[in-house]
């Protein structure tokens, strides 16, 4: 038999790249019906309030106005936009509209109207009498505050996570390994600080935005940009409280979600505007909306305490994490969870580990998910304390890693006691530093004319799939002269996964990528998918894919060997025809595929899913070359070099372009991404002007490689890719900083003005 | 308020508010490769060309395209692909949402400048954001599709 092209490993162009280059109207609001009502919100402009009084009359007599909607009209079962697998772990603390104000830019009220002209004048015709509250918007001081964001008795925490309202509590939690105190007080070198990330905005390039209409049967069909249709199914029937019969979701085309849309942000605006007036609505957030009230990063400050023995081993972390949730708890109990799971595992000569935890609720923007999910976080703060241990060493922080750093083979305590079954850490390090020139360039160089190079490290890991809670589905048919219909629950939000899971597919029925045909997500028709979040695609509906074909096969041979009057056994197939193993007989794919239409009780036709009881972490290694203008302290990125390992990659352009992308997103964080807030509450950072996205002026030489690993649980060897790639940059630019400079900032972003404040108090 | 213009090479009339934006009275007319990212001129995203020269139509009153050429993506839909397809093939076309916008910067640096170098072409298109690529990839593409000829 002739060798056939294989899939699984070959760059092929995704299979939607064409209507995206040509600009084919595929995307949310390119589809949304032209007599969609359109939906606003009116924002609160104080932290913390009360709705004594809200007048709408003007604004619902204004013409063109179809509604307007206040807290009165809404159901009063709190719920949780949280994307997460029922029962979740993020607390029902929300309503559609509620009478307490908890951040400037929380909604007071919905307008819906023919036209955005209308609706923006009706807006400003709605008059509200609010009792003007004492905000918490400090979040070290949110616990046990007097001042209560969730007051409220309906307010209710569906899992054991620690959280309590009545203290401002979200999560709370504390685990540990062995005797940290005393091996601390043991240890020739503990290094204690405190590191601090900001609420970074995910800034995918297509805002939030969702349209809703009422079908033939009258159900509420959402049409939405979103990583999560099965729990936006589950969140709008909440929030509206009817019956999750009464609603499909469909995704699109969507333009990024980085995390962002892991949370039903604007979902349920347009839903409840429908099923209340009956009418299709839409609405699409402004840029502004999707700065000051949407779901970025958690604030996190990290304090570490990390002991090392004289030689540099590690003995010991311990490692509080205190995280800002927000006005609301969407992701608080799981994001901070990560930032000590999935950045203590990278050492394995660490003895003895606590992490604790607490998630506070303040009168800020609610957070949520955004690609690292916590782990980007625990590893700035982790990272840039093994970079400050090996400077107290006097140590190359290479050499401190590779004596530290976790192997194939070792048992991960901090890590649910998982084992690394596959792990190229050590070789990702290997070859960054060839890449990079490590050795000739560290710490630093003086070049001469007042500006020094200088590089800086950083490892990361992440997970591939919530073991034991994600649910991934994939079923496939079978049609006429022989194709295949791959239906997912997964959603390819840029990332390529309708393509990538094709190639999985194609591999395992032997037979070309174009003979399979893609569908993405509607909640009416695809297989149950938890969604695409947790870097969970690749891994977990990847063996989905695995399983649905291998079913596939079976059922193929089945009906082939009975058409040739054989039995299975009889029989084999090598993804154009089904075969006799000792004669001639077969019958091909094609006629299998037609001859099922007529006669047939046995359907071709499969759906299968998948979970894993582990999480295998991919892990990465990034270093950063910069120069800095030692009179202004202004620095450039110079070089970035990430080396990956995701197992095995199926995809390896796809994956490149992923790891490039996580790095710039990283970078961005590093360097130009703040989030600041007046004394008042409010986000300064509220468009693009002022929320510095990096430029393609901005990200320097960034260079990617792939060191493979095979894992033994994910289809052909696979982890995960999505995540763990914007881990390293902020730790290792924050080193390259300190090498250059000998100072280390410790909160995010680096910029000239840190560097040089620092520079100015340690001469004093 | 009514104007004439020529979209993709034919004449379309429209009424108009004297407030509306090009942006918006462009996906009216049904081009829908004309994405809006921001309210601010700062994304890239709405790239049209007005009389050949790139143009944020998130900034331009639809007023102003009274007796102008005014050309999309949807008018350039070979060269688009043509190009297209060597951001596909590095990977780098990805959610897509940016690629109209950047595309039609990319067609008018090739027609404007000839034989750019790496920085100049950074710098040309330094007002196209992107979100998912890191820019590596697109820079990729963009300089094998400028030196496809040479290689031909």
């Amino acid at each position: 038999m002739e060798k056939k092209e294989t899939f699984v490993g070959s760059s092929v162009s995704k299979k939607d790249y064409r209507a995206l280059v040509t600009g084919k109207p595929v995307y949310t609001d390119d589809i949304a019906p032209r007599d969609c009502l359109v939906v606003k919100v009116l924002r609160c402009p104080h932290a913390h309030a009360w709705i004594e009084e809200i007048d709408t009359s003007k604004a619902a007599a204004y013409p063109g106005i179809e509604a307007v909607f206040t807290w009165e009209d809404c159901s009063q079962k709190r719920f949780t936009l949280a994307g997460q697998t029922y029962p979740e772990p993020s607390p029902y603390d929300r309503l559609v509209l509620d009478r307490r104000m908890r951040f400037v830019g929380d909604a007071a009220a919905i307008v819906a109207g023919a036209t955005e002209e209308a609706v923006d004048r009706a807006l400003k015709l709605i008059k509200i009498k609010y009792q003007v509250l004492e905000p918490v918007l400090d979040f070290r001081t949110a616990k046990d505050n007097p001042v209560l964001i969730h007051p409220e008795d309906s307010w209710q925490s569906l899992c054991t996570v620690g959280a309590d309202n009545k203290r401002n509590l979200c999560a709370a939690g504390e685990e540990a390994h062995g005797d940290v105190d005393s091996i601390l007080a043991s240890c020739d070198h503990v290094i204690e600080r405190t590191y601090h990330c900001k609420a970074n905005q995910q800034a995918m390039m297509e805002t939030f935005r969702t349209y809703a209409e009422l079908d033939a049967y009258g159900r509420l069909v959402v049409t939405s940009s979103t990583q999560i249709p099965f729990h936006v199914r589950r969140i709008v029937a909440n929030a509206l409280d009817i019956p999750k019969s009464k609603v499909r979701v469909i995704k699109p085309r969507i333009g990024g979600g980085f995390g962002a849309k892991q949370t039903a942000v604007s979902e349920m605006y347009p839903a409840f505007v429908t099923w209340k007036t009956g009418k299709p609505s839409k609405m699409i957030f402004s840029r502004y909306e999707s700065q000051i009230a949407s779901s970025p990063r958690h604030e996190m400050e990290v304090t570490v305490r990390l002991g090392a023995d004289k030689n540099g081993v590690f003995q010991a972390v311990d490692l509080y994490t205190l995280s800002n949730t927000g006005a609301f708890g969407e992701h608080g109990p799981t994001t901070v969870g990560l930032s000590g799971h999935k950045s203590i595992p990278l050492y394995s000569t660490i003895k003895a580990f606590r992490f604790h935890y607490d998630v506070v609720y303040t009168n800020t923007m609610s957070a949520g998910a955004y690609r690292g999910y916590g782990a980007t976080q625990g590893i700035f703060a982790l990272e840039s304390a093994v970079n400050e241990m090996a400077m107290e060493l006097h140590m190359d922080p290479v050499k401190l890693r590779e004596m530290n750093m976790v192997h194939e083979g070792d048992v991960m305590p901090a890590y649910y006691g998982e084992t690394a079954n596959s792990c190229a850490l050590d070789r990702c390090m290997k070859r960054a530093k060839e890449m990079i020139g490590w050795d000739e360039k560290w710490p630093c160089k003086d070049m001469g004319n007042g500006k020094v190079r200088a590089v800086g490290v950083a490892m990361a890991m992440q997970g591939s799939s919530i073991s034991k809670v994600d649910v991934a589905g994939a079923t496939l048919k079978l049609n006429d002269d022989g194709f295949y219909s791959l239906m997912i629950g997964a959603s390819d939000m840029g990332t390529g996964c309708d393509t990538t899971l094709a190639q999985v597919a194609a591999d395992c029925l032997g037979c070309d990528l174009d003979n399979i045909v893609t569908h993405g997500v509607d909640t009416d028709v695809s297989p149950y998918d938890s969604g695409s979040y947790a870097s969970s695609t690749a891994y977990l509906t990847g063996m989905a894919v695995v399983k649905a074909s291998q079913s596939m096969v079976e059922k193929i041979k089945e009906k082939g060997a009975e058409y040739l009057g054989l039995t299975a056994d009889d029989v084999d197939f090598d993804g154009d025809r089904v075969y006799c193993v000792d004669g001639d007989a077969f019958i091909s794919l094609k006629d299998i595929g037609n001859q099922v239409m007529c006669n047939n009780g046995k359907a071709l036709e499969v759906t299968e899913s998948h979970s894993s009881p582990v999480s295998p972490p991919p892990f990465m290694v990034g270093m950063a070359e910069i120069e800095l203008d030692k009179e202004t302290c202004a620095f450039e990125l110079v070089d970035y070099v990430g080396v990956i390992d995701c197992g095995t990659p199926i995809n390896p352009n796809l994956v490149r372009v992923q790891t490039e992308g996580g790095l710039g997103q990283g970078i961005g964080m590093a360097m130009f991404e703040d989030v600041t807030r007046s004394e008042r509450g409010r986000v300064y950072e509220n468009s693009f002007m002022q929320y510095k996205l990096p430029t393609r002026m901005d990200t320097g030489n960034i260079r990617v490689e792939i060191e493979s690993s095979y894992e033994p649980t994910g289809p052909f060897g696979v982890k995960s890719v999505g995540e763990v790639v914007i881990n390293t940059p902020s730790p290792a630019i924050a080193g390259a900083v300190a090498a250059a400079t000998g100072v280390q900032i410790r909160e995010l972003p680096v910029t000239p003005e840190k560097i040089f404040r620092e520079l100015a108090s340690s001469i004093k | 308020m009514n104007i004439e213009m020529t979209l993709n090479g034919k004449l379309a009339k429209a009424e108009i508010e004297p407030g509306t934006l090009l942006l918006d009275l462009l996906r009216s007319l049904g081009c829908y490769s004309v994405k809006r990212g921001c309210e601010t001129s700062n994304c890239g995203l709405c790239t049209v060309w007005m009389d050949g020269v790139p143009t944020l139509s998130c900034s331009v009153l639809a007023a102003r395209a009274d007796g102008h050429e005014i050309t999309t993506l949807e008018g350039v839909r070979e060269e688009a692909e043509a190009f297209g397809a060597f951001l596909a093939a590095e990977g780098a076309d990805q959610c897509g949402f940016c690629s109209p916008g950047l595309i039609m910067n990319v067609l008018a640096m090739e027609r404007e400048l000839e034989s750019p170098a790496m920085d100049e072409i950074r710098e040309y298109l330094a007002g196209n954001l992107c979100r998912c690529t890191g820019y590596a990839g697109q820079m990729r593409a963009i300089e094998k599709y400028l030196n496809r000829k040479k290689e031909a």
